[in-house]
């Protein structure tokens, strides 16, 4: 029986578990086998393997998280932690951003155009972003941006609306990248928004040093309708600690990592917990997707990871969790509406230069009216963000705004990535052009959760 | 200054005031008037006199078609400005929620009022501030072409002397007066085309058939005819001058105005949509979770988001279009996009509520049906969806009518 399993073709290679071989399937199966023998190798007869795959990605092996540094327990886990006040709302209907937003929106802007995004198709190849780009990210103070200003951040009341100016402008360069650098800003947010006195003093300091620790918000689970609100990794209560146990995907930079939030389960509701790297039963692997490679996408294991109690991030009951996938969805659609405006900023000079027919193809309805339609949704996308945004800032309820910001920047998103394509036709999909790269990332949003905050 | 884009505190209640007006005295008489395509609803005049009040008394914030007008002083306070634009744009949303066609054939609200606001100067928005006004550019040969119209005007006198044939003139027959586009010298191209206000009973003006509509069967929809038709040489709206470097922007210069609001006429018919079918819905045990992945909804929950999410954006593009005319901003190319996606979402929206709501919605006992037939027209008239993406394509490549066609 277990032979014949084995001869069945679905449940692997990407096919449904119904699929037959008929005689010239087996025969065409054979070949492959053939084919993919080391024979062929030794004789000779194969090209070069793909080396930089190979040892790129680490696809398939598992490693120990990185043990970085000690962080030590200071102040009180029962004391709350520093909290920065609401925006205030003036209440009128306003679109532009304050000053001190501008300058940060002008400083990142600066950055993704001459740092970000000349880096961006090495460090998507790579699966990983430079030293130069992550160094030159902690010197404008991209981790920091959450955090209060008491705390040695910069905050002075709540960030959401400079979070996602700030995501945007960073994925205008490359989302890749932007979600790289994001990422240990991600979780000293977390930090600061729900840290207790205890958890704020120990972990902090290390973000607002010199020398920022990567770290990684990790909530998406590799399992098809993932529904992040009730996620399958369990914290077990035992006796003052917490064991966790489950399988996170997609973790930004999870091999580099020093400190992870995990959403996991506990008593039926879902939770954030603090996971230092190198504890026991934390292991780490590749898990390279169609696009986001820049941020170094990994897998985490967590089998029998033993926590303290108070490790728990935030409250029980699952309020902190829900606010925090809301505002991590948030980031998200920043980060979508960044990519879609360089897919504008790309297509628009290009279906001006490029002649079909004698003329520039902008000439034609066809060709032209999608720039104009990417242009329409685009700023549909980036409005409704930012009312979920602005309403984060503000304190108020913005459930419904982020998800129709997510619904908006999944399907125009996509859309937008799309057409950036086809509007290039091969060019598009070959990598001299960037448009391929941007309709791989854009597909990241319907998926991700966690990640980046705002 | 930081970014808000809630409703602004200051239009709130005008906004609740238009919703309650809507629900209350243009609800109950929706299908009554759809039904009766050209009756006269005499309800209006009720309303028409209750908005006159609110006007005067300073509570309605200058909402309304002429709330387009933009003052030629620069900004005289400093700061952003939630003025008539944004109070026109939000109040005729909530009263298109109410109906459509009914909201058309509002006295003295018409879309020729709101070319009067916009190119009138202050003599003629004195002497025609209390006029209904329709609006006449459509012909039997121009639609979308609004440069190439054929009806004339010749200055003989005192008077201009107009020659043609205009269609698709809401209000046509009820109003007080018509805008009428007409060209002072075909030979020079859109740069002599002007404005005309035409009084009802001038000798020559005739309303020769009102037309039968897939939806807004309320408003009167006119075809009229000019022959010879004579009007006093001041009621040429803005500067007689044709000046060919200026070209066709004067007489554009409404519809920078008007498309927000017509943008707005088709959230508000959508949200009418959307929050039938939304309770609908939930009595049939289906609700949105605007936390859960939609994937993992109901079908027609996660069509429900989708719609939403869309609607949304559409009146968030509206809002930034009209602010920015309150704000004495260039808006040509915003209003453009508010438009294009109003227009395309409100068909979208109103046609899916009516699948999502089977044979409820198709059926004359809900009012879905009447608006997706009503909503039809907000993606066609004051510029097509296609005249729209014209319009955005040539503004953001940079290229001319004579490059993109």
């Amino acid at each position: 029986m277990a032979l014949t399993r084995n001869l069945r073709p679905g449940g692997k290679h990407g096919l449904a578990s119904g699929e037959a071989r008929d005689p010239i399937g087996y025969a065409v199966a054979a070949l492959s086998r053939m084919a993919q023998s080391d024979l062929l190798d030794r004789i000779g007869l194969r090209k070069q393997a793909e080396q930089t795959v190979l040892t790129v990605t680490r696809s398939g092996f598992r490693a120990a998280t990185t043990a970085g540094r000690t962080f030590q327990r200071v102040g009180s886990s029962r004391k709350a932690g520093v909290r920065v006040p609401s925006a205030a709302a003036a209440g009128v209907f306003d679109l532009t951003p304050t000053e001190d937003e501008q300058m940060l929106v002008d400083v990142v802007g600066e950055f993704a155009a001459e740092v970000v995004r000349p880096a961006a198709a090495d460090a998507d190849t790579a699966c990983a972003a430079g030293d130069d780009v992550l160094k030159a990210s902690l010197e404008i103070g991209l981790p920091i941006l959450g955090v209060p200003e008491s705390l040695g951040g910069i905050s002075e009341e709540r960030s959401a609306m400079a979070g996602t100016l700030v995501a945007e402008a960073l994925a205008q360069g490359d989302m890749g990248l932007a979600v790289a650098t994001l990422a240990p800003g991600a979780v000293a947010t977390a930090l600061s928004l729900w840290g207790t006195e205890q958890q704020q003093q120990t972990y902090l300091p290390a973000f607002t040093g010199d020398d920022v620790p990567a770290a990684a918000l990790a909530l998406t689970e590799p399992r098809v309708l993932f529904d992040v609100l009730e996620p399958a990794t369990t914290a077990l209560r035992d006796g003052d600690d917490l064991v966790l146990d489950g399988e996170k995907s997609l973790v930004a930079r999870g091999a580099d990592a020093e400190l992870f939030v995990v959403g996991a389960q506990l008593d039926g509701k879902p939770v954030l917990v603090l996971v230092e790297a190198g504890a026991d039963g934390l292991t780490v692997e590749g898990d390279p997707a169609m696009g986001v490679r820049a941020a170094s996408l990994t897998r985490l294991r967590l089998e029998g990871v033993r926590v303290p109690a108070d490790a728990v991030l935030g409250t029980t009951d699952g309020a902190t969790y829900t606010e925090c996938v809301r505002l991590s969805r948030l980031a998200w659609c920043a980060l979508a509406v960044g990519t879609a405006q360089a897919v504008l900023d790309y297509v628009t000079p290009y279906v001006k230069e490029r002649e079909a027919f004698g003329e520039p193809v902008a000439h034609r309805q066809s060709v032209a009216f999608m720039v104009a339609d990417i242009a329409i949704e685009l700023q549909a996308m980036r409005l409704v963000t930012y009312k979920a945004a602005s309403r984060a800032a503000a304190g108020k309820d913005f459930s419904r705004e982020v998800a129709l910001a997510r619904r908006l920047c999944a399907d125009k998103g996509m859309q937008i990535g799309l057409d950036g394509v086809q509007l290039l036709g091969g060019h598009g999909y070959v990598k001299e052009h960037p448009v391929e790269r941007w309709y791989r990332d854009l597909r990241a949003i319907a998926v991700m959760e966690g990640t980046v905050l705002v | 200054m930081a970014i808000h884009l809630d409703d602004p505190k200051r239009l709130r209640t005008l906004r609740d005031q238009a919703h309650q007006v809507a629900m209350n005295m243009l609800r109950p008489v929706s299908r009554k008037y759809d039904r009766a395509e050209h009756e006269y609803p005499k309800e209006l005049d009720m309303l028409a006199a209750m908005i006159d009040g609110l006007s005067e008394s300073g509570a309605s914030e200058g909402a309304g078609a002429s709330g387009v007008r933009r003052d030629a002083s620069p900004a005289e306070r400093p700061g952003v400005r939630n003025g008539t634009n944004l109070a026109s744009v939000l109040s005729i949303a909530e009263m298109c929620w109410g109906d459509v066609g009914l909201l058309l054939s509002m006295p003295r609200q018409g879309l020729g009022n709101s070319a009067i606001a916009s190119v009138a100067d202050d003599e003629q928005l004195e002497r025609f501030g209390d006029t209904w006004a329709a609006m006449a550019i459509t012909e039997p040969e121009v639609g979308s072409d609004s440069a190439s119209i054929r009806t004339t005007a010749v200055l003989d006198g005192d008077h201009y002397v107009i020659n043609g044939e205009k269609i698709y003139v809401t209000s046509g027959e009820r109003a007080d007066s018509v805008v009428v586009w007409a060209t002072l010298d075909r030979s020079l191209g859109r740069a002599a085309i002007k404005s005309f206000v035409v009084e009802k009973g001038t000798p020559g003006m005739k309303v020769e058939r009102l037309e039968h509509k897939l939806g807004i069967r309320a408003s009167d929809t006119a075809a009229i005819t000019f022959t010879d038709c004579r009007v006093p040489k001041e009621n040429l709206l803005g500067s007689p001058e044709v000046d060919v470097k200026q070209g066709f922007a004067g007489a554009m210069a409404t519809f920078d105005n008007t498309r927000p609001l017509v943008a707005a006429m088709a959230i508000g018919v959508a949200r009418a949509s959307l929050d039938l079918t939304r309770d609908l819905l939930g009595g049939a045990g289906v609700e949105v979770d605007h936390d859960r992945p939609a994937q993992v909804q109901h079908a027609a929950a996660a069509r429900l988001l989708q719609m939403e999410a869309d609607w949304e954006g559409a009146r968030l593009l509206t809002l930034q279009a009209a602010w920015l005319a309150d704000n004495r901003q260039p808006n040509s190319l915003e209003a453009s996009m508010a438009k294009a996606k109003a227009g395309r979402v409100g068909s979208d929206i109103t046609l899916g509520c009516v699948e999502l709501a089977s044979s409820l919605g198709y059926s004359e006992t809900e009012l879905l049906e009447k608006w997706s037939r009503d909503s039809k027209i907000l993606d066609i008239f004051e510029g097509t969806q296609q005249i729209q993406q014209l319009i955005v394509a040539r503004r953001l490549l940079g290229l001319t009518s004579a490059e993109l066609k």
